[in-house]
Order: structure tokens, then sequence, then C-alpha cells
């Protein structure tokens, strides 16, 4: 009888865990692939949340919903490889490698910020942990399905594992400033991931000693060696917040050593002073269109970093790391056109395939391609202009955000004893999160 | 041999000095002659034209104006020019490192201080701006931050060697309105502490408020009776103007219930107020036009302040102020990024307040708003010769500017941000020296 229920229960879960698809066909729009040029007057059509036919005058039975982009321009849906929207921790403040922990256990799917990510064209965010820790938390990569409330429906299926690692300031500050333990300095930070790693491959060769045989007594199972383990072996790709070139080329020699090449440089602010290197190695740099000055490591910034990178040939994303810029990521990736003169497709790169490609997706979004996912966002106006306005944006065929039908009141279920949710005095830094949490943990150490 | 050397020596020499060009480039003085670019006047529409720069100021705008001795030509044929633009509030100069607590001068220990004068404080050569103005802004409210009355602000033109030669003749005492919002993030307290703690604020206001009046009531009488005051009270003095009406007040101020608040209490003491921030100002727009307040709004790319509000309503709220009538003028709120005022009008542009009233915005209501209209905020005869010239629209990102003048000098278009890309797109050596 217990089994019985819980195979029913199984059963249940893995009806409501699987986010819904849908059919769409978007006539007559300016297609933006990224991949195949731009495309006049051209329908995109989906079906089952696949793209699965772009082409002139296709048609549909009455069943499938269709969108008239007439003077509109319908491009792939925007990738965010950095960004804290719709979780509700961000650091797991506790030891200088937390590799153990992840991301996906603290989805909040009535999180607004997500909707609002939406409502900017983004259908893909990487919900990533915090830089307290050099070796921080797994991170999720999250498909934008505002309105499902199952958690589990918003990570996106089959996408690579990734995590969280750190440079500079942010684990100096909270481990070495903050409790007197390494690291304090760069210097101990590069320690921290040799011990790390060194820690890790013992793990693999005790666990490799055991499964040939070699012995009978298994190793103790510990999930922040395996996490270390599965990262030596190339199953997780790393995505580490840094700021400084030397710091940089610091991580590229450790994981030189180690054997690991899957590293996506996270802010990177000075990238650009090493980008001939970052393209020798093949790692990739997520990047601020313009923050800089807010610390000491991001004083010597340009905003021209992102196209001194492309140009140098490092696949480059802008992120938004901040609930406030996910929402117009698309006026962040202009700006390389101010700064660096990047021509319209880089500029859209940017913020679609190449986030795509850093995050290990690029086979299932990131541009306009038959058998690609249905991510879909459409704007009145150019993208990369400041007059763009988001119309609508698809994920997996499903509209998520029409802005014909945009509520004027976003709560779900409204108390009629409450006029209006609290106001927030925030100020811009507010929403960003990389820190969120650490001044708690600090204050309770003191 | 000695032919050689006296080569080597000249291109040593000849490289070292386009070095030191390349690293130092001076702004020019001079009067210029803008020909033949299409001007965008903001007051009284866009033809083409030239626009003669003289003496610091805008001297004659007309066809075919001929320069004279000493006028350097600047073709400005397919290019607009644009009034520069003035950004109603910044820490622009008065913070250099946002994290190093030592170099951030705009919030001083105290609650009741509003003779701090952030213009002693501004770092005319801070590194953000040159970055700033490279995007077109010629002038930003430098602004202290912290307790209810923080200290005096002050308009500076962003060119000058000295706080003094960069001061653009406005200053404003500035006020932090007491908030019955919550925080941020970080606040735990209860509706009812916020609640209490408001209402316990604003007591502590009118009372501080009235210790102002009758200061100023005595600072009256001790004049008109030739008797000198005593003591030394240069926080109450600083308010004399204030309450006075002759000097203006910038009151920062959010929620809805906090700015009908604010609006009220302004004319009660008949003040001459700007309110700032104004986040929820499109939930009173009507009481606010009624009043004839102007706001300085920003920045405009923002969050809701409420979880239940509309995706856009920041995008939105200074075009909903405009249509009810409100004088609006837009700020970054920024230190290091004042450089995205012009996107941040677009964003207000494309979101209700159309392109021609987001310009005006930032150039002529808000020097409307500090009453130095006579001197800057649109393309006009007798205005300081604060002007840009761009190949296209500023809002766009694709846009670039090719010209920048702040009183008399052409200012080189350089910044940390421009020295660094020339010096690392194509670096040497690359990789192949290990």
């Amino acid at each position: 009888m217990k089994n019985y229920i819980a195979t029913i229960c199984l059963v249940l879960m893995g009806l409501f865990s699987s986010a819904q698809t849908g059919d769409v066909l978007i006539k007559n729009g300016t297609v933006i692939t990224i991949t195949d040029g731009v495309k006049e007057d051209t329908d995109v059509l989906i079906r089952n949340g696949k793209i699965k036919q772009i082409g002139e005058g296709l048609s549909v039975g009455e069943d499938v919903k269709v969108i008239d982009a007439n003077g509109m321009y319908v491009m792939p849906g925007i990738i965010d490889a950095h960004s804290h929207a719709g979780i509700d921790v961000v650091n797991e403040a506790t030891a200088p490698v937390t590799a153990e922990v992840f991301v996906g256990d603290a989805i909040n799917p009535y999180s607004v910020s997500i909707y609002r990510a939406l409502a900017g064209g983004v259908t893909v965010s990487h919900a990533m942990h915090g830089s307290a820790n050099a070796i921080g938390g797994q991170c999720e990569t999250m498909k934008h399905h505002y309105g499902e409330e199952d958690p589990t429906t918003y990570q996106m299926k089959d996408a690579p594992r990734t995590i969280k690692f750190a440079l500079g300031e942010n684990p100096m500050r909270v481990h070495g400033e903050g409790n007197g333990i390494q690291p304090k300095t760069r210097m101990g930070i590069e320690q921290v991931f040799r011990k790390a790693f060194a820690e890790g491959r013992e793990y693999q060769h005790a666990w490799k000693k055991y499964n040939s045989g070699n012995t009978d007594i298994a190793p103790e199972y510990n999930l922040r060696k395996q996490t270390l383990a599965d990262i030596l072996n190339g199953d997780i790709i790393i995505h580490c917040h840094s700021y400084r070139a030397d710091e940089i080329l610091m991580l590229m020699d450790v994981l030189e050593d180690y054997g690991v090449n899957q590293i996506c440089f996270q802010h990177v602010n000075e990238g650009f002073k090493v980008a001939p290197e970052l393209a020798e190695f093949g790692a990739t740099a997520s990047v601020f269109a313009d923050w800089w000055a807010y610390k000491f490591e991001v004083y010597y910034s340009t905003a021209y970093n992102a196209a001194i990178l492309t140009k140098n040939g490092v696949v480059t994303s802008i992120n938004s790391d901040s609930g406030e810029l996910i929402r117009h990521l698309y006026h962040e990736a202009g700006k390389t056109q101010k700064y660096g003169d990047l021509t319209d497709n880089e500029a859209l790169r940017l913020i679609t395939l190449n986030p795509a490609i850093q995050l290990g997706i690029n086979d299932r979004v990131g541009s306009l391609e038959v058998g690609k996912d249905g991510d879909v966002a459409v704007f009145k106006n150019h993208p990369l202009s400041i007059y763009a306005v988001p119309q609508y944006t698809i994920v997996d065929g499903i509209v998520r955000f029409d802005i014909n039908k945009d509520p004027a009141d976003m709560r779900l279920d409204i108390n009629p004893d409450e006029t209006f949710p609290a106001f927030h005095e925030l100020d811009a830094h507010d929403e960003h999160r990389c820190m969120e949490g650490v001044y708690e943990f600090l204050f309770h150490q003191h | 041999m000695r032919i050689h050397s006296i080569l080597y020596t000249l291109v040593f020499v000849f490289s070292v000095s386009m070095l030191y060009s390349q690293q130092v480039t001076k702004s020019e003085k001079g009067n210029f002659l803008l020909k033949n670019g299409t001007l965008v006047t903001v007051t009284n529409g866009t033809f083409k034209s030239d626009l003669l720069l003289e003496d610091g100021k805008i001297a004659q705008i007309g066809e075919n104006i001929s320069a004279g001795n000493g006028v350097t030509v600047v073709d400005c044929s397919d290019k607009f020019v644009y009034p520069g633009f003035i950004d109603g509030g910044t820490q622009l100069g008065l913070q250099e490192i946002g994290a190093v607590s030592l170099t951030v001068d705009h919030n001083e220990i105290g609650d009741f201080i509003p003779h701090m004068e952030a213009l002693t404080a501004v770092n005319p050569n801070g590194v953000a701006i040159p970055v700033t103005r490279v995007n077109g802004i010629t002038s930003a409210i430098v602004k202290p931050t912290g307790g209810r009355f923080p200290g005096t602000a002050a308009l500076i033109n962003l060119h000058g060697y000295t706080p003094q030669q960069m001061f653009a003749g406005y200053k404003a005492v500035v006020m932090n309105y007491p908030s019955s919002g919550k925080r941020g993030r970080r606040d735990r307290r209860s509706e009812e502490d916020i609640k209490k703690d408001s209402e316990k604020a604003r007591k502590e206001l009118n009372e501080s408020w009235k210790k102002v009046k009758l200061y100023s009531k005595i600072d009256a009488a001790s004049k008109s009776s030739n008797q000198k005051k005593s003591g030394y009270n240069p926080s109450m003095d600083a308010m004399i103007d204030v309450v006075n009406g002759d000097k203006q007040i910038m009151i920062e101020v959010n929620k809805k219930a906090d700015i009908e608040a604010a609006i009220k209490w302004v004319q009660e003491n008949e003040l001459n107020a700007v309110l700032t921030g104004v986040k929820e100002g499109y939930r009173v727009a009507d009481q606010l036009a009624e009043a004839g307040i102007p706001v300085i709004v920003g920045p405009v790319m923002s969050i809701p302040s409420r979880q239940s509000d509309k995706y856009d309503i920041a995008y939105a709220n200074p075009g909903l102020m405009a249509k009810a009538g409100v004088k609006v003028a837009l700020r970054t709120d920024s230190y290091e990024n004042v450089r995205n005022l012009p996107y941040e009008a677009g964003f207000a542009a494309t979101y209700g307040m159309g392109t021609e009233e987001a310009l005006k915005a930032i150039t002529i209501n808000t020097a409307e708003i500090f009453g130095i209209a006579d001197q800057l905020g649109s393309l006009d005869i007798g205005k300081q010769a604060n002007v840009f010239v761009s190949d296209g629209d500023p809002f766009e990102t694709r846009t670039d500017i090719y010209h920048l003048f702040i009183g008399g000098y052409k200012v080189p278009l350089e910044s940390r941000h421009t020295l660094l890309y020339d010096e690392f797109l194509n670096r040497d050596p690359g990789v192949e020296k290990k």
C-alpha cells in the first residue's frame, strides 16, 4: 500500500514538475535570428515549445495562437548569465568553500522579479550563488515559467551544472577581515582553490580505488568533495566572480594545473587588460555594460570592456546581477555601440547566443533556428534603440509576458484590508545582491 | 653615425612629445563657430544654422555667420548641436569609490547640518567627471546625503580646476522629508513601528522648524535694529534664506502619503521648494500640479517601490507627472554613472513623456527650476556656451558625440574609459611574450 501511494506521488510529481509547452505563430515580423541574419516580413512558428519553422506566409489551424508582429522585431529570448532574481537566499557565507549547496533549493516561483525580467524580454537567467566564498554554491539555469507554482518547473531541463567561484575583495572581506581566516589576500584565495582541488582529486582517487576493487572500504561520502571532483571531471562549468587582471590570470593558472577548462569569468572588469590570455585559454567573459567605481577593484574600469573582449575573440556576454538591470539588458547591450562601435548583431549576441554558450545551452537557446526552444522576445522598435519596448515574451511556446495584458496590480491574492504592499525606499545599488546575506552573517559573528 | 644619432635624438624627442600629447590633452580656450549644424535649441525649435560661441557665451545664431579673427571653425554638417545636459541630482565629485568610505564626502555626521557645503568637497579632478561629460552632460547638482538636513547642494559645470571655477550659480538646502516607507530590504521594522517613527520624525521636524522661524525673526529684528546677533549658529544661519523663501529647498520625498504631507508642509511654510525623488508622484500628480511645485525625478530606471506595482511604473512616472502639468526635471542620483542621464531621459521619453518633453527635463526645465534659465538649458543668445555636437539623437546608444564645449572651452572627449580602450584594444605584447 505504501509503495502504491509513493508511486502515485511520483507520477503526480512528474506531471506537475514539467512546465507547459505551447504553440504560437508570430507573423510578419522583422526576425533577428542572430545566426542567420535579419529576415523581413517573416513568420516564426513554435509547435510544442520548439521552433518548427521560420519562413514567409506560414499558416496554422485556428487552435494556434497568432501574434501579429507587423512592424515589430522578433528576436531570441534574452539570456542573463548572472542573476539573483527569483531566489530567496544568495550566500551561504559560512566557509570559504561551500560547493555542496545548490541555489535550485531556494527558488521562489512567486518572485515578481521573474515577471519583471520577462517584461524586459528575458526568458532564461542564471540564478547564481553570491560572491562571499572563493568556491560558492552551485547555480541554477532557470527558464522564466512565471505563473507556474512548482519551483522545480523553473529549472531548465538538461542544462549543464554550473558553480559560483569568487575572487578578490568579497571573499577577502567576508572570511579574512570578517572571521580572521584565510583568505584575507589574493595569495590566500589562490591557496583556497589549490587546497580544494587537491582534496577533490584525493576524493576522486579514493573512489576510483574502491570502484576498481582495490579496497573493500568505501570512502566516506562527502558532497562538498564530490562536487569538487565533478568540477575536475569537467561536469560543471565554473562561473567566477572576478575583477582584477592578476586574479584572473591566477585562476587560469590553477585551472591549467588541474586540467579544467570550462570557465566563464563574471563581471571581469579588468578582463580587457588580459583579453589575449582569456582568448588563448578559451575562457569566456560575462560583464556589466558600464558599472564601475563602486569599490576599489573596479576603479580602473572601462565601459569599452565588452568591445575590447569581443574584438580580441573572447566570447562575451552582458549580464545584470540586478533585479533592475535585468529588465533592460537590450539597452545594456546597446551601450556597446556607444563604447566600442559593435555591430547590431555583435551587440545582440552579447545577450543571446554568447550567454547561451557560457551556460552550455547554445544547442537549445540563444538564436532563432528550427529545432531550438520556442523562446522569443517581440519588440516595438529595434531592441538596441532607446525607444524599444518589449511587447511579448514567449518561453517554450507559452506567452509569459503580453504588454496588452500586463496587470496594473501584481498581487496574486489581494487582501481587502491591505491598501498597498509596503513602500520601499530603495536606491539603485540596493538591487545588487551578490553580497546579500553577508552583512547579517558578519553581524552575528561579532 | 652622427647623422644617425641626430636622427635618433629627433625621433626620440618627437615620440616623447607625441606620447606626452597623447596623455595630456588640455581643454582649448577660444571662440568657436559651429558651421552648418542642425540646432536643437529646446526653446525655439530645431533648424539648420550656424552658432557662434564667443567669450564663453552663445553670441550669435544664424545662417552664414562669418568667422572673425581667431575664431576656430568647427564643421557641423550632418551633425546636431544640443545644449549641454543638466543632471538634477548627483554625488559627482563628492565620491570617488563607493565602498571606500574615506573617499565618500557627501554624508557628514549630524541630522541638522544645512551649513555643510557640497561645493566645498567637490573634487574637480574626480575621475568620474570626464567620464560623465563625454556623454554630453555639462552641469550637475552635487548633493549631500544623510539625515534630515544633510547640507547645501550646488550646481556645477563639469569643467574647471577649483570648485569655485565650476560653480554654476545655484545652491539649495537639502532636506529629507520624514519617510513612512521601509528603508529597504533589510528594514525589519513592523508597519506599526514605521508609522510611529515617521510620526515622531514629523513632530521633531515641526519643532525644529519653529526654532528656525524664530531664529530668522530674531535675525531680521537684530538686522533692522543694527544689533549684533550673539553666538555662533552656522546651521541656523544657513536656514534664514530658506525660511524667507529666498533660497530653494530640495525636499527628498517618495511615498504618496509623504508627498501629500510634504506639499502641505511647503504650503504652510510658504517655501520655495522643489521635490526630489518623487517615486509615487504619478499617484498625486494633480495635487503637485495644483500646488505648482516642480519635481526632480530619478533614476528613471528603477524597480517599482512596491511589489504590486506595474513593472514599468518608474519609467512612466516622469511622463505621467508632466502630462498632469507638473514641471519635471530628471536626475541619475549617481556619481559614477551620471553619464547615463541621456538614457534615463530616453526611457522616460519612451514610456510616455515623449522625446521633446524628456529633452526639456534635462535642459531647460532643470534650469528654470533653479532660476538660472538665463544662463543654461537651451541654445539661446547670451546663454553660457555649454554645448555639444552629436551625429544623432543623444538618447540613442549608437549616437556619438564629436565636440563638447563648456564655458569658453572646447573640452577633449577623453576619460579614463576612452584612454584604457586606446591602450588595451590591441595590446602589445599580446600573448606571444610569456
